[in-house]
């Protein structure tokens, strides 16, 4: 066989046998199915058995305000002056109560008393007070069912065309996002572990200096390709594990969070460019972690210098909620063009907006040239470095040997 | 090249290298033939690893040329040559019988023959019962006879062994000399670079010793140490030895006197007026330094 096959096969197979690959394969699955558990029984736990009616207390200082007291679960009770209806608040008889001024009309001014401390007024209550008040200035001037429509917003649905006027396949909202923002989570976290995992095995052969023994039998090239492609191949089954549970962690999430999960949809081009950027960036992270590990004296010391791009390729993520307010911000293009924030930014972005074609092509094109760029520098150091035992290299030698080789 | 009619497994012409500004192998060139022991020595430093991994085309020389059974140096000629480095290393949570037999299967060999193979070598040491073990259970020294076996389990014309006794035990030790010796009767070429002098004397045919990278002794190990004969003789005998021709000092040591001769005559004619004055002679030794003398001597010269 093909010593590259020999040692891809060798890679993947002590990949995906190593503790931490299962346990951080499992992990994600276990972990959606644990919040999708841990939803489902606090919100059992917490569903009331029976829905329980707030009475509120008011005064009606303006004059009336007496019809419609009841709002949904919310009773409203007239009272006559403010000493009886703080008595009654203090005494357990109603929850709050608020006071309709005379010049309630010119200022518009509710005052609003409560015994609890809250940032502010709870959505269904200011809803009551407001829905109570122009029920009853409109009573009897405008039809019940205007009164309805203006106390009720109005539903927004909303359809994308294309140029051409036609409905569009891709709709957006926030449907869109879920599968992209997941990927991309999922996509970063295989290109870190990927990372880890190369760098870590060649800081473990450099260190208990197996790397020698291989040398001695195969060529530096086939060792870098039959272990970029072992672990390429094992991120993938990892990543292919992740979206396999996909669908039955839908299932299981839609009797929980409802219709919610029927909005979800893909947004167009979703899968090919999923795969094209995974392998790209997959690539470029590959080739990074081989001039780590081939630099570096052990795993940890390598591990170490991997965090400074692994990092980076989480900056997309952390700036996520930015995306939703600024999506077609020029820090989103930068970070479409720059090769290692590029696979992720890309996967986040097509669920927000759309992404121009020529920011695409312009991001694959760093992309490959980084890689070549990367493998090239790598492929010269590797020999160099790969047998040099003890101390790091320092960047200005690194840069000299580069020259030399 | 050729000697007595047989074709050199490694030729080794005019190769130097140098790492920044420090040339570690400066024009050596030597050959190693089939069915010897070809020691490689040297003081720390002195460019033997270098050499070797060159070999190896672990690292590639800046000039001169590596043949390796009458073929220039290339990813094939790896599957030829065996390798044991200084630097022990091998999967310390693969067991003994996955190690063998992935290392194997790098040098070209089908599983299933590898798989023969090393259960044959496990026997061949006595190590079959610790086959599924894995290596990071293994003794330090077992672990170093699985990493000896790794660099002969694919039957290679050359083997290059660096410091292959280091940290063995005595029993171990004589073992793995046995299996070089029968290796080497087989008719494959061993390099062995250490710096044991006694293993070299033990062992070796023909020697290398290089220092600053440049090649400073290299030939029969008995025409070099003949090479480095002080020109005296060790004598003990009953009585004085008397006035004797071509002889010009007498060293005294008690139980024993070092004649000095004069650089023209043989030793053998020394014994000859001996024996001719019917002088009882218990001890004639022609006095020759030992291989760990020259060497000392050698680096000195060299500083």
């Amino acid at each position: 066989m093909n010593k590259t096959l020999l040692i891809f096969r060798h890679e993947l197979v002590h990949t995906i046998n190593r503790k931490g690959f299962i346990i951080m394969t499992l992990i994600v699955p276990a972990l959606a199915l644990l919040a999708i558990g841990v939803f489902q029984l606090v919100s059992t736990i917490s569903k009331p058995a029976v829905i329980e009616t707030i009475t509120i207390g008011y005064v009606d200082e303006a004059g009336g305000f007496d019809q419609h007291a009841s709002q949904g679960t919310i009773e409203l009770v007239s009272f006559n002056a403010t000493e009886d209806v703080t008595a009654a608040l203090t005494n357990g008889e109603v929850s709050e109560y608020f006071v309709i001024t005379s010049d309630y009309i010119s200022t518009g001014v509710i005052y609003r008393y409560t015994l609890e401390k809250e940032l502010e007024t709870p959505q269904p209550i200011a809803t009551a007070i407001k829905n109570f008040l122009t029920s009853n200035l409109l009573s009897g001037k405008v039809h019940f069912e205007m009164i309805y429509r203006i106390e009720t917003p109005p539903y927004l649905v909303v359809t994308r065309l294309t140029e051409t006027g036609e409905v569009a396949s891709d709709q957006g909202g926030f449907g869109n996002v879920i599968i992209p923002g997941i990927f991309s989570l999922l996509l970063a976290f295989s290109l870190v572990f990927s990372s880890n995992y190369l760098v870590q095995g060649l800081g473990d052969e450099k260190e208990s200096r197996l790397i020698e023994v291989l040398l001695s039998s195969v060529s530096p090239r086939q060792l870098i390709i039959g272990k970029v492609l072992g672990l390429g191949v094992a991120g993938l089954v990892q990543v292919a594990v992740w979206l396999a549970s996909a669908p039955l962690l839908l299932k299981l999430a839609s009797s929980t969070f409802g219709g919610f999960i029927s909005m979800i949809q893909l947004p167009a081009n979703f899968l090919i460019l999923g795969i094209v950027y995974f392998i790209l960036g997959y690539s470029l992270f590959a080739a990074l972690s081989t001039g780590t590990g081939a630099i570096s004296p052990n795993a940890r010391e390598g591990q170490q210098l991997a965090m400074i791009y692994t990092l980076l390729a989480f900056v997309p993520l952390w700036f996520s909620s930015l995306l939703f307010l600024f999506p077609n911000s020029p820090i989103w293009v930068a970070l479409t063009i720059f090769p290692i924030t590029a696979p992720v930014a890309v996967m986040l972005r097509l669920g927000v907006s759309d992404i121009s074609a020529w920011e695409l092509v312009a991001s694959m094109a760093v992309l490959v040239f980084s890689i070549i760029g990367v493998l090239f520098l790598v492929t010269r150091a590797f020999r160099t470095y790969i047998l040099m035992y003890g101390k790091r290299p320092g960047l200005r030698e690194i840069v000299r040997s580069l020259r030399q080789a | 090249m050729e000697n007595d009619g047989k074709k050199s497994t490694a030729l080794i012409s005019n190769i130097s290298k140098t790492f920044n500004t420090n040339k570690v192998v400066d024009n050596l060139s030597f050959s190693v033939m089939p069915g010897e022991i070809f020691g490689l020595i040297g003081p720390n430093g002195a460019g033997k690893t270098t050499t070797i991994r060159m070999m190896m085309d672990i690292i590639k020389p800046d000039s001169g040329e590596i043949s390796i059974l009458g073929k220039n140096l290339s990813e094939d000629s790896k599957d030829k040559i065996g390798y044991l480095p200084e630097e022990r290393g091998l999967y310390k949570k693969l067991n003994v019988l996955q190690s063998l037999s992935y290392l194997a299967s790098l040098k070209g060999i089908s599983p299933t023959i590898a798989r023969e193979k090393t259960e044959h070598l496990l026997n061949r040491v006595e190590m079959l019962p610790h086959a599924k073990k894995k290596i990071e259970e293994l003794s330090r020294g077992m672990g170093q006879i699985i990493q000896f076996l790794t660099a002969i389990i694919h039957d290679p014309s050359l083997i290059i062994l660096d410091e292959p006794f280091a940290n063995l035990d005595p029993v171990n030790t004589e073992l793995l000399k046995e299996i070089v010796l029968e290796l080497r009767n087989e008719g494959r070429a061993i390099i062995l670079s250490t710096h044991r002098m006694n293993e070299v004397e033990e062992l070796c045919d023909r020697i290398l010793m290089i220092n600053h990278g440049r090649n400073v002794l290299y030939g029969e190990l008995s025409e070099i140490k003949s090479r480095f004969r002080n020109n005296s003789i060790f004598l003990e005998l009953e009585g004085d030895p008397g006035e004797l021709t071509g002889v010009t000092g007498k060293r005294d040591y008690g139980n024993y006197t070092e004649l000095l001769l004069d650089g023209k005559t043989a030793p053998q004619q020394v014994l000859e007026q001996l024996i001719s004055q019917g002088k009882n002679v218990n001890r004639f030794e022609v006095s020759t330094p030992s291989l760990h003398e020259i060497f000392l001597q050698v680096v000195e010269e060299g500083q």
